[in-house]
């Protein structure tokens, strides 16, 4: 679109007859518009140099720890920086345990809240309730990680003794997560779910359907790739989240195969130590760091392209 | 009654109840967590609490709003600039070639990418080699969050804005880049302020990304070359380290209440922005 | 057999001496030069650019103020204009008319060359304004653009008060004083019909204006520049039909002073506003002649089909 305006400022211009004053007034236009598109290019190519360099650094950064380590790194079922053992077992575990049990438990509280909001909620409700759904999304991690070390974990240790001993542990830190990304899948369920055309809806409903069978049958397939790229995007964040996880999850170094006990997060391990660390400790947090990284890029990556093919279709 | 009809009815008041509770249920939770906030942060505040520095014990916490406030400009300004001029390449320029496809991509994915790995990359690019902890470090953290949040949100702006008014401008005789900053931004303004506001409250709440940049501090910091006091650290660390202090814990809940309701206030002012104009 | 009558160029002997005089007479508009010299008026202008036809001959009522010389056009590989060969004369409203695909806009938008805005569009052949051939990658588009004024279907008043929508074209080239420009917009206001209603908005927004009053503001926002050429891309589609009646009022008072080519798909409003008629079909251009003659007497049987209503 801009081939002709870069042939005519190389080549000699004719300028239809312009007066001084309007020929000085192009050729500044033209060279501010050849910057401005330059510029904002440059811009724009930030965002691919910004993750060469995450990427970058996290390898350079951890690279000293994985030639000391080797693949026990990512076997070793023990950390503890003291005697220099670092196996990343135990966070990877936890990370994935404690992701797993918010999505079980987020998604279908998030469905259910999402089809109330779109299908049966009052008309007059249906504003309001879903603009507190998406500021509470927004409300700030470190509440969550707050009031789950003060208020649900002493209920958890108090009322469930056999099972929270401790009150803090995988469980709890999965509730936690579960309790943050509800908003959040809510409100990008609601938003795929409102992108069904209305005489779709109406059409199913015009059969004699119920409210149930137009949801299963009419909208979630229409919708299906978008529901579930919202629900992989909550599960990026439930991956990567740092604070809401930490005050709850135990902060217990030793792999420990059940769901209840306490263990760590790769995100907890990294904020509780990474302060402190230095030397091979602090390289193989680093490296730790890459990982979780990678597993959220793939993770992220997939939801996006989920989500791309619903927006593309979008009104 | 039909009897298939009634089976059918009786499974759609089924599910209906479910959700009506699954509804209950998450906001039942939510409510929870905002009634903790309003009873454990009242208490305590006070004016004295925005205007005394944190201390070993007592104190308040205004050295660590003002440092937060200063590190979300600075990250607010610099992200905005780089965001709306990236965003305004693709919506403007980059048109559905590669490339423009290849950043949207990435864009999108670091949109969502954990906030502490930012800690991370700033830590090693820029705390490293400086040798110590900065609130510029800070800043360029939540900078770095930032940016892809106001890039989505100027390309969508801007692709919102009809192609006929682009025509139109043209036909004038407007050079591109005028045409850019004249129609298409006066147009998307309401859209790309929402935008920035809500990645500014995003960034205000952050806490992890802070924790290996800009530290903490118990001075009125104004040399953003040295450790920089902030809210959100100020909140975990009276919550960990400092959580045998009674009072500690409770100046923590009175700033998240304080913390919150920044968020959410810059939250409800972005949506009010883009409905009026809407 | 589209070629026999394309080269058509109408006469009027009637009313020849009257546009010389009204046309010298165009200059009446405030500010002291006009955006890239047009036809008639001031000196430099003229001189600069000498083999066009000089203002006040003889000639000038048959003066060819575009010529369309072979013009073929493609999105992409869809051939959209095919071998198109015309003159729209000086100081006429010529009317491009045809069924919905049949290339009339697209011709229209040729004229300014807003297709450059779009990758994959392709034009050849030869567009002479005044004797000069602007589809040449040479000639700046910009300035092409500001003396070929452009109005579109659908109003397209820009997110800014009415004051700043008519100034917007006006800044783009020449530096006026606040006074000037003051006056400037009046002006262009008066011109367009609109500046009893608005006198009292200028400040408002220009999208709070009804349709009409939106799209004779997109008329202003024309004339202020003071283009040579004014091209109408189907103006009154989205208007009620008072607004249109508006619209096509000003079309014969602006033809005095502007040459103007309008698309429209409303046959009886090409029978009202325009001189001259062209009718396209499938990206051929069929006939080209007095607007009464075709009405009346059309040479082809597909234009005679169409205005008869057989299809369409």
């Amino acid at each position: 679109m801009t081939s002709s305006r870069n042939v005519s400022a190389r080549q000699q211009q004719d300028l239809l007859g312009a007066n001084e004053r309007e020929q000085s007034a192009l050729r500044r236009n033209g060279v501010i518009d050849k910057l401005f598109e330059k510029g904002t290019l440059t811009l724009a190519l930030a965002v691919l140099v910004l993750l060469a360099t995450i990427m970058g650094s996290l390898v350079a950064a951890g690279w000293p720890a994985f030639q000391e380590l080797g693949w026990s790194f990512f076997t070793g079922d023990r950390w503890a920086a003291n005697i220099e053992r670092f196996g990343a077992l135990p966070a990877i575990y936890g990370t994935l345990v404690t992701s797993l049990i918010a999505i079980i438990i987020a998604v279908p509280v998030s469905l259910g809240i999402a089809i109330f909001l779109t299908e049966m909620c009052p008309v007059a409700l249906r504003r309001p309730l879903g603009t507190m759904v998406e500021l509470l999304a927004g409300v700030p991690s470190i509440i969550y990680g707050m009031w789950g070390v003060e208020v649900l974990s002493p209920f958890l240790r108090d009322h469930f003794p056999a099972l929270f001993p401790a009150g803090t542990g995988l469980t709890t830190a999965g509730l936690i997560l579960a309790i943050m990304i509800i908003p959040f899948i809510t409100a990008i369920t609601r938003d795929v779910m409102v992108t069904v055309p209305p005489m779709m809806r109406e059409s199913a409903y015009g059969l004699g359907c119920t409210t149930w069978e137009v949801v299963r049958n009419v909208i979630f397939p229409s919708v299906r790739g978008g529901i579930v790229g919202g629900v992989i995007l909550g599960l990026g964040r439930a991956l990567g989240e740092t604070m809401a996880v930490t005050f709850v999850i135990g902060n217990s170094l030793f792999l420990n195969p059940t769901l209840t006990g306490q263990g760590t997060s790769i995100a907890a391990l990294i904020a509780n130590q990474f302060p402190e660390a230095d030397g091979l400790q602090r390289s193989a947090l680093l490296l730790l760091g890459l990982v979780l990284f990678v597993i959220t890029f793939i993770v992220l990556a997939i939801a996006r392209l989920m989500l791309r093919r619903i927006e593309n279709r979008a009104p | 009654m039909n009897p298939v009809y009634q089976r059918r009815r009786r499974l759609n008041r089924f599910v209906m109840v479910l959700c009506l509770s699954a509804a209950l249920f998450g906001i039942a939770w939510l409510l929870m967590i905002l009634v903790s906030l309003l009873i454990e942060g009242l208490p305590a505040l006070s004016p004295s609490v925005f205007f005394e520095r944190t201390r070993m014990s007592d104190g308040g916490l205004g050295n660590a709003i003002l440092g937060s406030l200063v590190m979300t400009a600075l990250a607010t300004a610099g992200g905005s600039i780089v965001g709306i001029a990236a965003g305004t390449w693709l919506a403007e320029y980059g048109g559905r070639s590669h490339l423009a496809n290849t950043i949207r991509f990435i864009n999108d994915v670091l949109l969502s990418a954990p906030s502490i790995i930012i800690g991370l990359y700033i830590y090693a690019i820029i705390v490293l080699p400086m040798g110590h902890f900065s609130g510029w470090a800070g800043a360029a953290s939540l900078m770095v969050l930032i940016i892809p949040v106001v890039i989505r949100s100027t390309e969508d702006m801007l692709l919102l804005v009809p192609g006929t008014l682009r025509e139109a401008a043209s036909a004038l005789g407007a050079h591109r880049w005028w045409v850019v900053i004249r129609v298409c931004y006066t147009g998307a303004r309401a859209g790309i302020i929402t935008g920035i506001l809500l990645g500014c409250a995003r960034i205000s709440g952050e806490t992890a990304p802070l924790l290996f940049t800009a530290l903490n501090s118990n001075q009125w910091v104004f040399n953003l070359n040295s450790e920089m006091p902030n809210l959100p650290m100020v909140l975990y660390q009276n919550m960990t380290i400092n959580s045998f202090i009674p009072a500690k814990v409770e100046l923590a809940w009175t700033g998240a209440l304080i913390l919150t309701a920044a968020v959410l206030i810059l939250n409800i002012l972005a949506r009010v922005i883009s409905a009026r104009k809407g | 057999m589209t070629q026999t009558q394309a080269y058509f160029a109408p006469v009027f002997a009637d009313d020849g001496a009257t546009t010389v005089r009204e046309r010298s007479g165009e200059r009446q508009a405030p500010g002291n030069r006009s955006v890239a010299g047009s036809a008639a008026g001031s000196d430099s202008a003229t001189q600069s650019r000498g083999d066009s036809a000089t203002p006040g001959s003889e000639q000038s009522e048959h003066e060819a103020k575009l010529l369309v010389r072979n013009l073929n056009f493609h999105y992409g590989k869809f051939q959209a204009l095919k071998d198109i060969s015309m003159t729209v004369p000086a100081n006429r409203v010529t009317a491009f008319i045809g069924p919905s695909g049949c290339g009339k806009s697209t011709l229209l938008r040729c004229f300014n060359r807003i297709h450059d805005l779009y990758p994959g569009l392709k034009t050849e052949g030869e567009l002479l304004l005044d004797g000069q051939n602007v589809l040449d990658r040479r000639v700046d588009v910009n300035l092409l653009r500001a003396r070929i004024g452009m109005v579109f279907q659908k109003p397209t008043p820009f997110p800014m008060s009415v004051y700043d929508n008519i100034a917007f074209g006006v800044k783009l080239y020449e530096r006026l004083s606040r006074r000037e420009m003051d006056e400037r917009v009046e002006w262009a206001l008066k011109k367009a019909a609109l500046w009893g209603e608005v006198k009292d908005k200028l400040r408002q927004s220009g999208q709070a204006l009804s349709g009409g009053q939106q799209q004779r503001l997109c008329i202003a926002r024309t004339i202020a520049v003071r283009p040579e050429v004014i091209l109408l891309d189907e103006p009154t589609s989205a208007l009620d039909p008072i607004s249109t009646g508006y619209i096509e009022d000003l079309i014969n008072e602006l033809k005095r002073d502007y040459t103007i080519v309008i698309v429209t798909h409303n046959m009886q409003q090409a029978a009202r506003v325009s001189d001259i008629t062209a009718f396209m079909y499938l990206g051929e251009l069929i006939e080209c002649d007095a607007t009464d003659t075709i009405f009346t007497h059309p040479a082809h049987r597909q234009t005679e089909d169409y205005i008869t209503g057989r299809y369409g």
